[in-house]
């Protein structure tokens, strides 16, 4: 089991002794964590790593999931996807259903806790039961863009918790209740961001069929247009007349038809040419994430979506500087000229691209910003610091 | 060595953000909400950059200097709002009137509102301060000497940069507590007079170590 004093080599200093200090002054409380489920990314994820080391300081830290029909997770599927801006249909009957399947919910679990966290759409009706205690609502994504109309039945729901926490505080809406901001963060520890050894980086390089010979650009993420996978081939293609570079794209594919479209269209370019290659992996896939990013010279995040996607802090955390594309989450990780490039085109990723490669002691000068920048910023000993801070704030 | 009348007693902060519901997309619209919102968030953006802000970065000075640097792309007004010493200010609605006048002002000489770009909206926030008691209490300066080198970077905000703007205490706690409890007066003074703007938190805590370090080499002064 990893504690919190195995964070110390990689936290700044300090860092560590304050949530000793800070957890030492709460011990006794009792927090409840409420999700939607135990895996993928955002909530989940963060809640794997936190609420381990929180028992381990003392605090009385539960997680829960809640449970529902596939009508259930149909509906609040497609209202969280609603609320981050995508047109979805969203009957009367399928929301009295999601009330109602959180009403049975409620009287299965055990409610009481000083502080009960509600991540996301799921448990969010859950506050209709409250009993004592502060009732936080934990957003791990963007709702700023969401339809007006279903924010008004949604915000009438966020307003009887006692306070909101968004990633960045552009994310929110409008809100009678506090909106605390604490930004979402890697687990240095884990699988996908641990130290590995050069021997086990070609090991898994090589049983990925991904050479070591030439200088390699790498792209982690979901084969859907928000990445613009196709934008970094064509940024790739620029490079290639000039330099002998190979470029990977690794992630996974949606099943929806654009995601199915970009798939189809990135096989037709690696077909075409051996130094494309296109690497399906499962979700689970963290340790050949992992030897990927450390095995990368150049990382490119060319995302156009909304959101926080942590895969420039990981590839950053890994000494690599990052050329990203515009958006408020990634902003906050890549500090333009300093950690990477920030470009708003393909042209702008190949040239980014060029400029690097022509000038090598760029790449280790910013790949070791970078690495400054999120133990800084964005390892979970921050996230825990700020969470536990949280707590105390609203507690004492 | 003299032993104080009173402990040190070091403490290090975490800074929970708060948004707040005001938002400013061109300069007229950061005028009218600086104008508007709590001092605490006038606070955030200016005193408060000293905590967040790392060497790695440019230095601005403040959050609406670094905006209209970067996301509005002003650098007149950029470079009027950076020099703008919030530690000189005698409390935070003067600081806030001086940043008004400035963009006020600069705003007269212009044909048209510099915007910033869609996604450089600037959103306005505070911060609640959730302080924490660090290490062993100093009753010495050779303690306080030992326990400042090893104290989180927090500390240094808390005691040289919350104390004196947000908590009324205008010499800050290291000078205070040597003048008070060790009847050091000329160190006090010397530690008074440091400059914490434009630098960072380990800068000044190198600074003031320099100084005990000279008073321990050499204590009749």
């Amino acid at each position: 089991m990893i504690r919190l004093d195995d964070y110390r080599h990689v936290a700044p200093p300090g860092v560590v002794d304050i949530i000793l200090r800070l957890t030492e002054r709460l011990r006794g409380r009792r927090v409840l964590h409420l999700s939607g489920g135990r895996f993928g990314e955002g909530a989940a994820e963060m809640l794997s790593t936190t609420v381990p080391l929180l028992n381990d300081l003392g605090l009385d830290t539960r997680w829960e999931i809640t449970g529902g029909d596939a009508a259930f997770y149909a509906t609040t599927s497609a209202l969280r996807a609603v609320l981050e801006g995508t047109e979805r249909v969203l009957a009367d009957d399928a929301l009295a259903h999601y009330a109602e399947m959180n009403r049975i919910n409620a009287k299965k679990l055990r409610l009481d806790a000083d502080v009960i966290a509600i991540h996301d759409v799921e448990p969010a009706p859950l506050i209709a039961h409250r009993g004592d205690g502060r009732w936080v609502w934990r957003c791990h994504f963007d709702a700023s863009r969401g339809q007006s109309r279903v924010w008004s039945f949604f915000g009438q729901i966020i307003n009887q918790y006692d306070a909101a926490v968004f990633s960045l505080p552009e994310f929110g809406r409008r809100l009678s209740v506090p909106q605390y901001v604490i930004h979402p963060a890697i687990d240095p520890l884990s699988e996908k961001n641990r130290e590995l050894s050069p021997r086990d980086i070609t090991t898994i390089l090589g049983a990925l069929r991904v050479g070591q010979d030439k200088a390699l650009l790498l792209q982690v993420g979901a084969f859907s247009p928000a990445n613009d996978p196709l934008g970094v081939v064509n940024a790739y293609r620029l490079v290639k007349k000039h330099y002998d570079v190979r470029l990977v794209l690794a992630g996974t594919a949606g099943g929806d038809r654009e995601s199915l479209d970009v798939l189809a269209d990135l096989r037709q370019a690696a077909h075409h040419d051996p130094d494309v290659v296109v690497l399906e992996l499962p979700p689970e896939a963290h340790r050949q994430i992992n030897a990927l990013q450390r095995g990368a010279t150049i990382v490119l995040q060319k995302s156009v979506q909304a959101g926080f996607p942590l895969s420039a802090a990981e590839a950053m955390w890994k000494g690599k500087p990052v050329i990203s594309g515009v958006g408020a989450g990634l902003s906050q990780q890549v500090i333009n000229d300093v950690t990477g490039y920030v470009v708003h085109s393909v042209e702008g990723a190949a040239f980014r691209i060029r400029h690097l490669l022509n000038n090598p002691e760029l790449i280790a000068r910013m790949g070791a910003a970078g690495r400054e920048h999120v133990r800084r910023g964005f390892l979970v000993t921050r996230h825990l610091l700020e969470s536990v801070a949280l707590l105390a704030h609203l507690t004492e | 060595m003299a032993a104080a009348t009173h402990p040190f007693v070091f403490m290090g902060c975490v800074e929970l953000r708060q948004a707040l519901d005001r938002h400013a997309s061109d300069e007229r619209e950061l005028m009218d909400r600086l104008e508007e919102v709590p001092a605490g968030s006038i606070f955030y953006h200016t005193h408060g950059y000293f905590l967040r802000h790392r060497p790695l970065t440019t230095a601005y000075g403040n959050d609406f200097a670094r905006w209209a640097a970067v996301e509005v792309r002003d650098q007149t007004l950029a470079e009027r709002l950076a020099v703008v010493d919030p530690f000189e200010c005698a409390d935070l609605e003067s600081l806030r009137q001086e940043l008004v006048t400035i963009v006020h002002d600069h705003l007269r000489g212009l044909a048209a509102v510099p915007r910033a770009e869609p996604t450089g909206t600037f959103h306005f926030q505070q911060s609640h301060i959730v302080t924490v008691e660090l290490g062993p209490r100093a009753t010495t300066l050779a303690e306080f000497r030992d326990g400042l080198a090893g104290v989180d970077a927090s500390a240094i905000y808390v005691h040289m940069v919350e104390a004196r703007a947000r908590l009324g205490r205008p010499s800050g706690d290291f000078a205070e507590w040597m003048r008070a409890s060790l009847g050091l007066t000329a160190l006090a003074e010397r530690i008074e007079r440091i400059d914490s703007f434009m630098t960072n938190l380990e800068r000044v805590r190198a600074r003031v170590l320099g100084l005990v370090d000279h008073a321990l080499d050499t204590p009749s002064g």
